[in-house]
């Protein structure tokens, strides 16, 4: 299981592409897929690389991204 | 009642804001009315209330607007040139539905003109003054003690209709010593409370102050909502008064400090048999079209008289609408009429 | 594939004091991003039910449509103003003014300096993007030497129009601000700084230490015309040269 899980609102995403850039693992990129704006959506193309560091999060202009992470085993 | 004190115009307008409740006062220094400025700047600290020199009058009366916002009430007062640096929030307090009172204390224009009372911002005051369709409503006292009680009414006004209103007063009333009898200070926890305003989004959802939508329609809807509450004030809130009008030919329309001086005339031009009265709007918005369109009826000629080159007058013509002659006497660059140039003015037009 | 974060701990969410509505900023621009670092902070601080937000005219003039906390949208340049209003009508609110630097630091000159000079205890947020986004991108009094904008269309000429204002600078110079500082959020570092930041100049008014201003370098990647990761790096590498990091003044 991977660290970290996003969930991503494609609607609220306008694709500009900064959480891309943010994550260094990397684990984004463009999906090619148009939400409702017309706006190419970003999506976890890599998402066993995600660590749940929350970059992407702090990052994005839209508040589109929300951050889980693996819990800590005991 | 109050306690009998003798008192300038100025001081007056700031003492009864003070009984009125007024809790929060910006305001930039101009003459002439330094008084009231002065006035509330060693009052208002005293009672734990707020007073600021700002930095300008735009600064006044934005901070007017950010303290009404909050449901306090709030003054602000000038003259002339800075009530034109007013008109933005003015216009704004409109929009957003804000009760707010401005003073106004004219002086000779345009520009810098002079320091002299005049009656030369009449249009600014009453046709909108700023940007939109708006108004605001008019007080336009005679007396000192009037200065005093329209300003309670002010604040009333205000808070009733959710509207700006100024107080259009002049050097003369300003500088002017009368005794008055000031009001008892109203109990402020008394007043109803404002569920609009901006003071913290607990156990509700949040209040917006706003004067904008980029929807013409919305905006639009904004519009109408404000016509008809003016159309409502219009119905409701019309002031004026008559003086020897009930055998009278001939009436002077004047506001303020004319009608003041006025009052005179009426006395003076009776004494040589001419048969005078006097129209005084109180309400120079809403002006009181109908009551003057009545005595229009019985008389042959409404002279109006003014400080200025004849602002009021459209509204008088207006009013009066061709049912009688209406000729007009007016001084400018703050000279005030003497009651024996306007008795003079007056025997050309009596039959 | 269905994401399942059963098993696994929120670390990031949307602020609750935010309101569902979506922003109307351009793709990329920093405005959303700060509108959400001020949300989060309510959050922490839990201070929604008394914060004030004062939305300027320029591309935040929609910030009442964001926030669950109440809004007075002011005239233009005159947010300074209508906080100090609030702040002395009422002073258990929490109020912040958001201005862009048109309105900030060119129409609205005279209320944000005496504001800052009288000390009110109120947290400023200053936008400079270099550009009056709102209307289409003209110079703003913080445009760059050289910078194109629609009303210097062959780069601002110091020789007409001046020099990028270091209005964080002058306000730097007066005795009654508590916390002056320059802030950016072109990489994560930058928006983590910023964020403290800004806590900070909220705690100092929850504190009644008075006047905070936080001075916050973005894009307007649609007017700079250049991509929003291209105008990131700008701020980085060129707009930081001008308008130097840091903390100016901090007497909290
Ligand atoms: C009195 C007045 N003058 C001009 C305008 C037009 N106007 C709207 S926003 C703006 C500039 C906004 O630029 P800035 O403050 O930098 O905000 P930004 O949009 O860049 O965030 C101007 C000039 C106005 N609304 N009111
Ligand atoms: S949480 Fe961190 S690792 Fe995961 S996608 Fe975002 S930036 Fe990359
Ligand atoms: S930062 Fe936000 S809006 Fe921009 S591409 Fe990523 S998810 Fe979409
Ligand atoms: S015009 Fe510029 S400042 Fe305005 S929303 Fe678009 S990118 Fe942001
Ligand atoms: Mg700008």
């Amino acid at each position: 299981m991977p660290k970290g899980m996003l969930i991503i609102d494609k609607e609220r995403c306008k694709g500009c592409g900064l959480c891309i850039v943010a994550c260094s693992h990397p684990v984004l990129a463009f999906s090619g897929e148009l939400n409702r704006s017309g706006y190419n959506v970003v999506h976890m193309e890599r998402p066993e690389a995600c660590v749940g560091c929350g970059f992407c999060a702090l990052t994005c202009p839209d508040v589109a991204i929300e951050v889980y992470r693996a819990r800590v085993p005991a | 009642m109050g306690e009998r004190m003798l008192l300038r115009g100025n001081e007056v307008i700031a003492e009864a804001a003070i009984r009125a409740g007024c809790q929060c006062y910006f305001a930039y220094p101009i003459t002439p009315q330094a008084e009231l400025l002065e006035h509330m700047a060693k009052n208002m600290p005293r009672l734990g209330r707020t007073f600021i020199q700002a930095e300008s009058e735009i600064a006044a009366i934005s901070m007017v607007y950010g303290a009404a916002s909050v449901g306090v009430r709030t003054m602000t007062s000038s003259s002339s040139p800075g009530i034109s640096l007013k008109q933005e929030g003015i216009s704004y307090l409109a929009g957003s539905n804000l009760p707010a009172v401005i003073v106004n204390i004219v002086r000779g224009g345009p520009g810098l003109g002079d320091i002299a009372p005049a009656q030369s911002d009449y249009f600014q005051a009453t046709k909108g003054g700023g940007h939109g369709d708006y108004h605001m409503i008019v007080l336009a006292p005679s007396t000192v003690p009037e200065a005093g009680e329209l300003t309670m009414l002010a604040f009333d006004l205000a808070d009733q209709y959710r509207t700006p209103v100024m107080i259009l007063a002049d050097g003369m009333l300003g500088q002017m010593m009368e005794p008055v009898e000031l009001p008892e200070p109203i109990d402020v926890a008394s007043l109803p409370a404002k569920e609009w305003a901006t003071t913290g989004a607990k156990g509700r959802d949040p209040n917006v102050i706003l004067s904008f939508d980029l929807d013409p329609e919305v905006l639009k809807r904004m519009n109408l909502a404000l016509q008809k509450r003016y159309r409502q004030i219009e119905a409701k809130e019309v002031r004026y008064e008559e003086a020897a009008t009930e055998d009278a030919d001939i009436l002077i329309a004047a506001y303020g400090t004319v009608a003041r001086i006025s009052k005179s005339v009426v006395r003076m031009a009776r004494a040589e048999g001419i048969k005078l009265g006097l129209f005084r709007p109180i309400t120079l918005w809403p002006f009181p079209y109908q009551p003057l369109k009545e005595l229009a009826d019985r008389v042959k000629t409404v002279l109006t008289v003014e400080m200025s080159a004849g602002q009021m007058w459209e509204d008088v013509r207006l009013g009066v609408a061709e049912r009688a002659n209406t000729p007009f006497y007016g001084e400018m660059g703050g000279v005030v009429p003497t009651p024996r140039r306007i008795l003079s003015e007056v025997r050309k037009h009596a039959s | 594939m269905p994401v399942s974060t059963e098993k696994m701990v929120k670390v990031f969410g949307r602020p609750g004091s935010l309101t569902e509505a979506r922003f109307t900023y351009c793709p990329g621009c920093h405005h959303g991003i700060l509108t959400r670092i001020i949300a989060q902070t309510i959050d922490e601080l839990g201070i929604v039910e008394r914060t004030v937000g004062v939305a300027p005219v320029g591309c935040a003039v929609f910030a009442y449509l964001w926030y669950r906390c109440d809004v007075i949208q002011a005239s233009h340049g005159r947010a300074s103003a209508v906080a100090t209003g609030v702040k002395r009508a009422n002073p258990n609110l929490i109020v912040f003014a958001y201005q862009g630097d048109g309105d900030f630091a060119s129409i609205g000159t005279a209320e944000s300096i005496h504001a800052a000079n009288r000390g009110e205890n109120i947290t400023v947020i200053f936008v400079n993007n270099q550009v009056y986004g709102m209307t289409g991108g003209e110079m703003a009094p913080t445009s760059l030497v050289g910078q194109k904008t629609t009303t210097t269309p062959d780069g601002r000429d110091p020789a007409l129009f001046g020099y990028p204002i270091r209005f964080s600078e002058m306000i730097a110079q007066l005795d009654a601000p508590v916390y002056v500082t320059r802030q950016a959020l072109y990489d994560t570092k930058r928006i983590m700084d910023a964020t403290k930041a800004i806590k900070k100049a909220f705690t100092n008014q929850l504190e009644g230490k008075g006047y905070s201003l936080v001075e916050v370098l973005a894009t307007c990647p649609t007017n700079w015309r250049m991509k929003p990761t291209e105008a990131n790096k700008h701020v980085a590498e060129v707009v930081t040269k001008v308008f130097p990091l840091g903390d100016l003044i901090d007497r909290g």
